[in-house]
């Protein structure tokens, strides 16, 4: 049975902790790439906007990730910080792999390589393992992700 | 290649960064993210290693450029016998409005080349080299997204165009009459790039932009025969004003030599505050008023950080910059080396920015501004450090490298601190100000002044205590307040400094001394002049004539370097300098208010009661 509070809990932490990784990450300039402004970017061109609302989504997309977690913990019957590391590996794999070369056909204002920017398609696109916002790009998305993870496993209790 | 002459630069920037054209369509310099940022174009100092941004017709052509305008859009217009090109030069500034509405860039240089008649080659080179040139990273394709360059210290450069550029960035385009490129080129330091499209959206931005510049020029309060001058001045200030802060970079450029070949070279991209009061003033009376304010409320948070002592400069954010360094591997700006980055000016003893501090802070009480308590305890700091130091040693205000001197211009300063702080704590201002102690010292400071400041001899005011030399900084005695124009020792000062400095034509030095040998013309001594004889020292009519002689010292496009060599008339050190165009500003003021002296009230405006 699914312990609610913890899961919340849990995923609002563990999101937190993400979010700061990612900004850290920016700030060091290992990375331009940026979740909150991406998604932001899907509902307003405003840049100050976009940064705020997509914080808030990315908070509410956390939550929902984390509840994933909590999901598989719940089969498996157990949980921690290396169960959840493992399966933040894995979740950074299909971010990398699946999710980030999509983005370019998904995202209202993203450009893509084959058609180049429009009136309205100006976002640079992550490119192949998202090279395109940095060499330590994939780096940074694996280390957040397995970090989330590891949160979620290790704050996370079964009733 | 030799580079151009200093004047044919022209500055395009979007109150965070600027970029210098040449006349021959290269950019030559450019800091981004910052006006203090390292270069990614620097050809301006070396144009062999330092990497431009050009774009320019193949063979002869002679060349014509104004701005647009009361904007900051450049229009370069490249006329030869078979063709006759137009590049516009941008860095596109949106409303808030817009900024809601479209996707920008962090930064963005917008270039816009178009054939009007025949048909040509257009050469374009883009040959980027960060960090002032100690890097050259690769040039990466990325298809139809542009050209991409990753800078090393963190933040990509894009380059989006309609022109078939190779990935080395150089390509030869043939234009005929009706046919443009367009190159937006980007700068990002943390987030996705934005890739802006060439073409509509490059002229919806130019057409955004110069409403943008029309808008704010728009609303200069000067209706005087100089307008022309003076709207272009207030635009220059305007685009040397950092918006995140408020500050106010004496020039977007480092090491232009102020002697030709020589190693007067330093480092313009911060905030010195020996330009505050007249800038506040400037502003405040062409009714930019948002404008004064944020450069008074970076000036107050800055110098909050060094409480109570006064620092000579700040950077953009009120820190202070890193050490001054040389860069030997730049050969400098035909040859002038030192490349200095950083200033070790910071460092010096400037007893006058006391004054400069609190007369600014005085006009912005004048203009309706209250004092709250932590500025009014901030003052009153300053206020004691002068009544305890005023009769130190200092650099003063030429900022002399070497041992500090008993400089008059300084001691009047202090006078002017001391003197304003009193005018405040009588009008209410600042109710705790220790106002026998601070009279006590200013007059103490007149007393010494007016009598080891004064040479029998000479018959002038002088440049330090006892000495025998003038200053041109003593024609500012009268606009602080400490004499009138027409007192008869400043009229005397005023024979002795046009005997000594003046170089003719409207020129001046500024005085004689180890550091100002071989240099020209100090630009804001000219004006200086102007403005003490259209406060009483001498007629309208002659501050009217050395005006306008000094107007044709401009460039083409209506800007002016630090000083201007006598003999050619040419620009020497960093280019455009705010300082200079400052003293433009306040120059056609005091004209126009001498103009209108009968119907006028008095100037400066008295200082208000405080409220309640």
């Amino acid at each position: 049975m699914m312990n609610w509070p913890s899961s919340l809990l849990a995923g609002f932490v563990g999101t937190l902790v993400l979010t700061t990784l990612e900004a850290g990450a920016q700030q060091l300039h290992l990375t331009r790439m940026s979740i909150p402004y991406l998604l932001g970017t899907m509902m307003t061109p405003s840049r100050d906007r976009a940064k705020i609302l997509g914080f808030l989504v990315h908070l509410v997309n956390g939550q929902l990730f984390a509840l994933l977690y909590v999901v598989i913990f719940d089969a498996l019957g157990e949980a921690g910080a290396w169960l959840g590391a493992v399966i933040g590996l894995a979740h950074a794999a299909v971010v990398l792999l699946v999710a980030l070369p999509l983005l370019p056909t998904l995202h209202p204002r993203m450009a893509s390589l084959h058609q180049g920017p429009t009136a309205v398609r100006q976002l640079e696109p992550p490119g192949p393992f998202a090279l395109y916002y940095g060499f330590s790009t994939p780096l940074a998305v694996i280390v957040a992700h397995v970090i989330f993870g590891a949160t979620v496993g290790g704050l996370y209790h079964f009733r | 290649m030799t580079q151009p002459p200093i004047e044919d630069y022209a500055l395009v920037g979007d109150c965070r960064s600027a970029a210098l054209i040449s006349r021959g369509g290269s950019c030559d310099w450019l800091c981004w993210p910052r006006f203090d940022s390292p270069s990614l174009f620097a050809a301006l100092l070396d144009d062999e290693r330092g990497g431009r941004f050009s774009i320019a017709p193949v063979g002869a052509f002679r060349s014509q450029r104004s701005y647009l305008g009361d904007t900051n859009v450049l229009v370069t217009r490249f006329l030869g016998e078979a063709a006759e090109l137009t590049l516009t030069d941008l860095m596109p500034v949106l409303s808030p409005e817009d900024q809601r509405r479209f996707l920008q860039p962090e930064h963005e240089l917008l270039r816009i080349v178009s054939c009007d008649r025949g048909e040509t080659e257009v050469e374009i080179v883009f040959d980027p080299r960060p960090d002032y040139a100690r890097e050259r990273p690769p040039i990466v394709s990325l298809g139809k997204l542009g050209l991409c360059v990753r800078v090393p210290r963190g933040g990509v450069l894009t380059l989006v165009t309609d022109a078939p550029l190779g990935p080395e960035g150089q390509a030869r385009v043939r234009l005929r009459a009706g046919e443009r490129l367009c190159f937006s080129l980007g700068f990002t330091s943390h987030d996705v790039a934005v890739l802006p499209p060439p073409g509509v959206r490059s002229f919806e931005m130019l057409e955004r932009t110069v409403a943008l510049w029309r808008s704010w020029a728009g609303r200069t309060r000067y209706d005087g025969p100089y307008r022309e001058a003076v709207v272009r001045s207030a635009l220059l200030l305007k685009l040397m004003q950092y918006v995140p802060s408020g500050a106010i970079v004496a020039a977007p450029t480092t090491s232009l030599p102020e002697r030709p070949g020589g190693d007067l070279n330093w480092d313009y991209r911060f905030c010195w505050l020996r330009d505050a009061a007249l800038s506040s003033r400037a502003l405040f009376e062409l009714g930019h008023r948002d404008e004064a304010e944020n450069f008074i409320s970076w000036l107050l948070t800055a110098t909050s950080l060094t409480l109570p002592k006064l620092h000579v400069l700040y950077d953009l954010f009120g820190r202070q910059p890193g050490p001054e360094v040389e860069l030997p591997h730049l050969r400098g700006y035909r040859g002038a080396r030192p490349v200095r980055v950083g200033n070790a000016a910071k460092a010096q003893v400037q007893l006058d920015t006391y004054g400069e501090v609190i007369e600014a802070a005085t006009y912005f009480v004048r203009n309706g501004g209250e004092i709250d308590r932590a500025t009014a305890a901030m003052l009153i700091g300053f206020g004691r450090e002068v009544a305890r130091d005023w009769d130190d040693p200092d650099e003063g205000i030429w900022e002399e490298r070497g041992p500090g001197r008993d400089l008059v211009h300084s001691r009047a300063l202090c006078w002017a601190a001391l003197q304003r702080l009193i005018e405040l704590r009588e009008k209410g201002h600042l109710p705790k100000a220790p106002i026998e102690e601070f009279a006590r010292a200013r007059d103490r400071i007149r007393e010494e002044v007016e009598t080891l400041g004064w040479s029998e001899q000479l018959q002038s005011y002088t440049r330090t205590l006892g000495g025998g030399d003038v200053d041109a900084s003593l024609l500012l005695l009268p606009w602080y307040g400490y004499c009138d124009a027409g007192n008869p020792r400043m009229l005397a000062t005023w024979r002795r400094i046009q005997q000594k400095l003046a170089l003719g034509r409207g020129l001046f030095r500024r005085y004689f001394g180890k550091l100002t040998r071989g240099e020209g013309a100090f630009g804001i001594c000219s004006f200086w002049a102007v403005e003490f004889l259209a406060a009483g020292g001498g007629t309208l009519r002659e501050a009217q004539a050395m005006f306008e002689q000094l107007l044709g010292y401009a460039n083409d496009i209506g800007l002016y370097a630090e000083e201007i060599d006598p003999e050619t008339g040419a620009a020497l050190g960093n280019f455009p300098q705010a300082y200079t165009h400052v003293g433009l500003i306040n120059a056609a003021l005091t004209i126009e208010e001498r103009s209108k002296l009968f119907q006028s009230a008095q100037r400066p405006q008295p200082i208000p009661e405080a409220r309640p």
